[in-house]
């Protein structure tokens, strides 16, 4: 760890065209390694499969005697698994940037005549196209289980914005946590948190139902707008009683701060810290 | 006579442990030089410095004609690092990672394919081409590594203990492809704690030891120099601990803080033997 915060060079002066190139080749490599190990592919893919089918068929009987959505918990659910998967599809962004870190792959790369941001954009787009993969079947097993929005063309666009949105900034916060950490393992455990942030949001129950303490923080963390959001766009109404468009603009504000701070905040760690010493 | 790498006064400290204290290294162009020294002499982390990696607190270099500090993309353009840890990404087949490497190097689709095969081809790696580095032996992984340097021809390769874990086949076979770019005229700066493998491959060898060059020649020169009869008799002599409490080298990586600096400055013994090595050789040095 010696050598782990020494400034080296800053990134290169670069014309587009090669970044652009560089970027596209890392791209492909992040999505190669994405089905390259099947078991964690499965996994990601499984995941939202299953929690469908737990939260509609064993918890949605009890849970929507609460919650109350009209025909059914699917018609609750669907924003909160989106965000779920994207959690942990996000600890697995965290771990291969810090497996690239901790291997002598990235001083290769770093001592190359290549655009320096090129490695993490590989690992971003690669992150971002595994989750919506995982957010398209959240969506599919959610409309054979029930789910019924009622939503046109414009509000499935805007959920859909919003989710990408949300999904860049937890794989740049997640890059973050990969670039910290000294091992795969540690970036593993980093992530973990992020799957239960969810919990305390509206993901699965609204915030007004839980225990006082916990329902302002429930109602204002970052999850619950972008949830709010998406089932507002969907179903028309959210569970908070907010207004569509406070929600969504707490989500966007939310998500391009978390963005921007994430993603300089990596390029930075990018930049200064050396592979694994 | 031109310098591939030509490095004055490379000062390196890690929170105040001094790594490397004034370093002077001249390598000409398509020779192979050896950088030999005990684990923790500031080995890799001279080589860092010399790939961009690092920063020198204090000290220049020319690397293939490029300033280090001033234009370390001219550098980078130049130069193949194959470090000391297998960079290449096991998650892909060899040929992947060499297509890969040959478009980061900008060559268009087609020439990194027609280039990972001459490689594969040359390296002995045709019949795995397919399968993915994880599955490959640490043999097969260290030639793919040095294949990958290669994708684009370099001015300077510089090899970070390039045969430490190999079997003695699998390092004869690394030697051999080493000579062969020597014969092409690639420049070669390789790291080492194998006296035979300085013996064998180098046509100089600098003894780095608590971070300075203690002695530079051929290995010849060394061994005449000190009146040795192997170079392992050099080695001993000028990397010996300067008193008893200095530990010995114990296995850690180079550049750690904790062997990087050991307790005293090289002994007046060693400081005495490096004339006479130096002064026989001219050509090689300053």
């Amino acid at each position: 760890m010696s050598t782990a915060f020494t400034p080296a060079y800053a990134a290169p002066a670069h014309g587009p065209a090669y970044a652009l190139s560089d970027t596209r080749v890392m791209i492909a490599r992040g999505l190669r390694r994405s089905v390259r190990d099947p078991e964690a592919f499965i996994t990601a893919l499984a995941l939202p499969v299953i929690l469908m089918l737990l939260f509609v068929y064993v918890f949605g009987g009890a849970f929507n005697a609460g919650v109350g959505a009209a025909g059914g918990y699917a018609n609750y659910v669907v924003p909160g698994l989106i965000v779920l998967c994207a959690g942990f599809g996000a600890g697995t962004t965290a771990v291969a940037v810090a497996t690239d870190m901790s291997s002598g792959i990235v001083d290769r790369f770093r001592s190359m005549p290549i655009a320096s941001a090129s490695v993490l954009a590989g690992h971003i787009v690669a992150s971002l196209v595994r989750n919506l993969l995982a957010t398209a079947l959240v969506i599919a097993v959610g409309l054979a289980v029930g789910w019924r929005p009622e939503a046109d063309p414009l509000a499935w666009a805007g959920a859909l914005a919003m989710i990408v949105a949300f999904i860049l900034a937890m794989s740049w916060l997640a890059a973050c946590f990969g670039l910290v950490v000294s091992s795969p393992e540690a970036a593993s455990g980093a992530t973990f948190a992020l799957m239960f942030v969810p919990y305390l949001s509206s993901a699965f129950v609204p915030a007004s139902t839980m225990a006082a303490g916990l329902r302002p923080i429930a109602a204002n963390q970052p999850f619950t707008p972008v949830i709010e959001t998406m089932r507002g766009l969907w179903m028309g109404h959210t569970s908070t009683g907010a207004a569509l468009g406070h929600e969504a603009l707490l989500a966007a504000v939310y998500c391009a701060a978390i963005l921007v701070a994430a993603a300089s905040t990596a390029s930075w760690l990018f930049r200064h810290r050396t592979a694994g010493r | 006579m031109t310098y591939t790498v030509k490095a004055t006064g490379i000062s390196k400290a890690f929170r105040g442990k001094t790594v490397l204290d004034g370093v002077d290294l001249a390598v000409p162009a398509g020779r192979i030089a050896a950088l030999l020294g005990p684990n923790g002499a500031g080995k890799t982390t001279l080589i860092r410095i010399l790939a961009t990696l690092l920063r020198p607190d204090a000290g220049s270099a020319t690397v293939a004609g490029h300033d280090l500090l001033a234009d370390p993309v001219g550098v980078r353009r130049s130069i193949s690092l194959t470090g000391q840890y297998a960079a290449v990404d096991d998650m892909l087949t060899g040929e992947e990672n060499l297509r890969m490497m040959a478009r980061l190097r900008h060559r268009s689709p087609c020439a990194a394919r027609g280039r990972a095969t001459e490689l594969l081809a040359a390296f002995d790696l045709a019949d795995a081409r397919g399968r993915l580095v994880k599955t490959y032996s640490g043999g097969m992984r260290r030639r793919l590594d040095l294949a990958v340097s290669l994708v684009a021809r370099p001015e300077l390769l510089v090899l970070d203990e390039p045969t430490t874990g190999l079997d003695p086949r699998s390092r004869e076979r690394l030697w051999s492809a080493v000579r062969g770019l020597a014969d092409d005229g690639v420049t070669v700066l390789l790291t080492t704690q194998y006296l035979a493998e300085a013996e064998q491959l180098a046509d100089q060898v600098a003894v780095l030891h608590q971070g300075r060059i203690v002695a530079e020649g051929t290995a010849s020169q060394l061994k005449a120099g000190l009146g040795a009869d192997s170079l392992d008799e050099v080695f001993l002599a000028l990397t010996a601990p300067a008193d008893d409490a200095a530990d010995s080298a114990d296995g850690t990586a180079d550049a750690g803080p904790s062997t990087a600096r050991r307790a005293a400055p090289p002994t007046r013994r060693t400081a005495d033997a490096v004339p006479s090595a130096t002064r026989r050789t001219p050509e090689v040095t300053r």
